[in-house]
């Protein structure tokens, strides 16, 4: 674990004799300190691009009274950086009172191994199989045109400290392996990309040449997306393969059940606790306790051990998620869901690793009862507007459905719905549930953190394809 | 107070000297500092305050044809030391690439215009409370208002960009943004959204009382929204969409996807792509300009330049590396585009309402539906039924779809081009487009 005070004038009991004064008629608040250590190396268009590391140092200062949040950040670790912060959160919350809350619960699990997986693989061995990946698919179809492949690495570590000094602290790694291929047929050019990551070393993803394999699901991919058609434009049924297309969950009902928008009833589901939101069968959790996975933490960035939180059970909503704050000004209890992107941020509620869990049905059951439809397979990127409950995800592989049978692959089309009834049209859940590949970052009010998602095939009766067919 | 100009001026010698002692051929620096105090406001009352203090500095060395960079917040000179010794390292296992090199001097920024990007006025965070107070009495007015989050940002910068080959210069910059997000609600739905402002100067930003009525009103008239049929139909964009399509254009002339060949408009230099009313500038030296700068991320001198003459693409955006591969010279876009704006369109916008009888108006879009490599647009989007250039009803739920090769040779545009944003476009018509709704 890092010493965040080795080689500054702040010692430890500096620290949280600042910390305890600045707090003590405050809610709630403390100081986070993080170190983050990264690398980015890049091979595009036949050459390592760019090969970057970078070290982050910093603390955040948060006072919390009432509703209202005091902030400070700084890449100074000094006495004199954390006094200036100080005396900035007292001047806000000067005439705002508070009881610091001192309960957070302690546990000892661990999601993952303190490793630093940057060291653990040479440079020259992540060079290697970068290479060996441009070689591979240019090889391997003449119709390559470009290749792009990407290691990424980080190491988090963090340590907070709260009132009277209570200290908890973290190491979180976190790996990605990216590939983007594409390919050029009778001038028409299409891409594929596929990656894999989490939180454990590259080795444990590449091992067995499993970079090969990453290769040939980008090139797939591609190679479906040049054979595509102009996609239908309307309202229809949709099949969403599993793994992936779960960030239709994330997107359509994930932020809406974060406590912040709840709190300010902002959300189309702030006045829906108890009620039936989903068809029957549809059950939906938000899990950071999943070993290794890109979602999980041991404690979230407040302090507070993950859990896995039901949202939705057999179609009632059950549980928002819920940072300190939310959970206090909410009455209810931290489900250790409050995240930051790093230390110039200020804590959110956040989703973990978001997954609709087995049903009964077959995927092949869902197809055959489709007339008219599209099965969706994979997805770039979601987003949606919380209050209106509208969302979008764009497709980039995906089917036409006639008559029970899959067609020919259509041209990327964004889908388009309404959070709040798109899980009481889900007509059929799959007995098929598959994690995503690892890959998936959340962005919300500027701040991207790591998530994952899950779920079956699940077949929606009615949904809007933005395609361009007529 | 912003780090001064020595203090960066002798981190980066620090560095580059360091650089040089280790047996880099070239490198180079950028050190900044940016100080941010924003204070939110939310249903009238304070919510946040955060200050923000961000230091970080960023190497490149080079030995010949090899390159690798790191970037930190740690300014010890002891840690610093320690990370240029690894990059140095880095550097020397990474395979050659012929086209890694600093900037030609020659192209390298001689005389550093005063651009009046910098306003030294500080603003207490008691005034911005003020100015937030009087923007959120405004924005709820309206009784179907039940939320109002608003902030005031005011932002001081400072950098330093040097290099081995004796650039070494920099500036300050300012902002001052404030913005407010309103939810109005009604028996059936819910809506949001919002009106903001950014300027260098702070008495250049919008009054408060304007930003709070205009965030209302926009958000009251989304209510009841409907639903509407698939169907081919004449789109209009709002100004704050339009530049959305501008930016798509930008991202699609940028060198690196031309060198890679991954973009629709390779090979389209000097080749009609917009209907030929259209004009496209870039023009880095606008006074006050959001985006406006002296020289780009490498140090070089960025000039104003037409990208696209009467409908015809004139220029890409040129960095050092991609120039080289596409043997051109770079024009300084190292980082992108400054102020990228349409030229004004012929018509005001009653007569672009006017132009057909039936027209959707988008407001907002959501979604990330751009393929720049295709030229395929595909977004969520929201906005009015207008006919006969009166806003008929709001419409929602909806996508609107398009190729940017044919979307951007069905272009109109209005003559109410302003400068709020870096990227600019007056109101914008584009035929031809398909929705799928109902």
């Amino acid at each position: 674990m890092i010493n965040f005070f080795e080689k500054s004038d702040l010692s430890r009991k500096d620290a949280e004799n600042i910390v305890s004064d600045t707090l003590k008629n405050c809610d709630d608040g403390e100081l986070y300190f993080e170190d983050t250590k990264s690398e980015t190396i890049l091979l595009d268009d036949n050459k390592i691009k760019s090969s970057n590391y970078s070290s982050d140092l910093g603390f955040g200062f948060r006072a919390v009274s009432k509703e209202v949040v005091a902030y400070s950040h700084s890449n100074e670790i000094s006495k004199d950086s954390l006094k200036k912060s100080s005396e900035n959160l007292r001047s806000t919350l000067k005439s705002i009172k508070g009881t610091y809350n001192h309960s957070i619960i302690k546990s000892n699990k661990k999601f993952y191994e303190d490793i630093n997986p940057i060291d653990q693989k040479s440079l020259n061995s992540k060079l290697e199989i970068l290479n060996k990946v441009n070689d591979y698919l240019r090889k391997k179809d003449l119709k390559v045109k470009q290749v792009t492949a990407s290691f990424s690495g980080e190491q988090k570590s963090i340590e907070i400290i709260r009132s009277e000094g209570e200290a908890l602290t973290d190491v979180r790694p976190l790996i990605r392996f990216n590939v983007s291929v594409m390919i050029e047929k009778n001038g028409r050019k299409e891409t594929g990309v596929y990656g894999i990551g989490g939180r454990q070393s590259y080795d444990q993803y590449l091992q067995d040449d499993n970079w090969k394999n990453v290769c040939e699901e980008a090139f797939r991919i591609a190679s479906i997306n040049l054979e595509s058609v102009p996609a239908p434009a309307g309202e229809m049924k949709v099949v969403l393969g599993p793994g992936w297309p779960a960030i239709l969950i994330h997107e359509a009902i994930g932020h809406g059940l974060e406590g912040d928008f709840n709190r300010k009833k902002i959300s189309a589901f702030h006045n829906l606790m108890g009620q039936k939101v989903a068809s029957e069968g549809v059950t939906i959790v938000d899990d950071g306790t999943i070993e290794n996975r890109r979602g999980s933490l041991n404690i979230d960035d407040e302090g507070t051990p993950t859990e896995r939180t039901v949202l939705i059970e057999n179609g009632i909503l059950k549980n928002f998620m819920q940072d300190r704050l939310n959970a206090r000004l909410m009455k209810t209890r931290s489900t250790g869901s409050g995240r930051r992107e790093n230390y110039k941020h200020i804590v959110l509620p956040r989703m973990r690793n978001t997954m609709m869990l087995n049903g009964k049905q077959t995927r092949d059951e869902m197809i055959k009862s489709v007339d008219k439809g599209i099965f969706a397979v994979s997805f770039g990127g979601g987003q949606v507007d919380i209050t209106s409950g509208k969302f979008v995800f764009n497709c980039t592989e995906a089917y036409e459905i006639y008559n029970g049978k899959i067609g020919s692959p259509i041209k990327g089309a964004t889908l388009i719905g309404d959070g709040p009834s798109i899980l009481k049209e889900v007509s059929m859940v799959g007995n098929d549930m598959m994690l995503d590949p690892g890959i998936g970052t959340c962005g919300k009010a500027g701040q991207g953190v790591p998530v994952g998602v899950a779920q079956p095939s699940i077949l929606i009766n009615k949904m809007t394809v933005g395609g361009t067919k007529l | 107070m912003v780090k001064n100009q020595e203090y960066l001026k002798s981190k980066a010698e620090f560095c580059l000297s360091l650089a040089k002692k280790l047996g880099a051929s070239d490198a180079s620096v950028t050190v900044a500092n940016s100080i941010s105090e924003t204070v939110s406001f939310r249903n009238k009352i304070l919510d946040e305050s955060n200050r923000s203090d961000s230091l970080a500095i960023s190497i490149t060395t080079y030995q010949n044809k090899k390159k690798s960079s790191i970037s930190s917040s740690n300014l010890l000179d002891e840690n610093l030391k320690t990370l240029i010794e690894k990059c140095f390292e880095t550097t020397r296992i990474t395979p050659i690439d012929e086209f890694n090199s600093l900037p030609d001097k020659e192209l390298l920024a001689k005389k550093i215009k005063d651009l009046n990007i910098y306003d030294d006025t500080r603003i207490e965070n008691n005034k911005k409370i003020e100015y937030l107070k009087e923007l959120e009495e405004f924005a709820s007015l309206e009784k179907k208002i039940i939320n109002t989050e608003s902030s005031f940002t005011e932002n001081k910068s400072n950098f330093i960009l040097a290099n081995s080959d004796g650039f070494c210069d920099g500036y300050k910059t300012s902002s001052f943004s404030a913005s407010c997000v309103a939810v109005a609600k009604d028996e059936n739905s819910m809506e949001r959204d919002y009106d903001y402002t950014k300027k260098r100067y702070l008495n250049e930003i919008k009054n408060p009382k304007e930003l709070g009525k205009v965030a209302s009103e926009n958000t009251v008239k989304k209510l009841k929204s409907n639903k509407i049929g698939s169907e081919k139909i004449s789109i209009i964009f709002d100004k704050r969409i339009a530049k959305g399509i501008l930016s798509a254009f930008a991202s699609a002339v940028t060198s690196s996807a031309i060198s890679r060949g991954t973009s629709f408009l390779k090979d389209k230099i000097n080749q009609q792509i917009f209907s030929s009313s259209i004009n496209i500038f870039d023009k880095p030296d606008l006074i006050k300009g959001i985006g406006s700068q002296s020289f780009d991320s490498e140090g070089v001198q960025s000039e104003t330049m037409k990208l696209v003459d009467k409908g015809y693409l004139k220029e890409y955006l040129i960095d050092t590396y991609n120039g080289k591969k596409l043997n051109l010279k770079s024009n300084g876009r190292s980082g992108g585009t400054t102020n990228l704006y349409f030229e004004n369109g012929e018509i005001n916008y009653n007569q672009l309402l006017k132009i057909n009888s039936r027209n959707l108006y988008i407001t907002d879009t959501i979604g990330h539906g751009v393929n720049i490599v295709t030229g395929d647009y595909s977004v969520g989007a929201t906005g009015f039924l207008v006919e006969n250039g009166e806003f008929k009803y709001p419409v929602s739920e909806i996508t609107i779809a398009g190729n940017f090769n044919d979307m951007f040779k069905n272009i109109t545009l209005a003559n109410d081009l302003s400068f709020d944003f870096a990227t600019n476009s007056p109101t914008m018509m584009i035929d031809g487009m398909v929705v799928a709704g109902k």
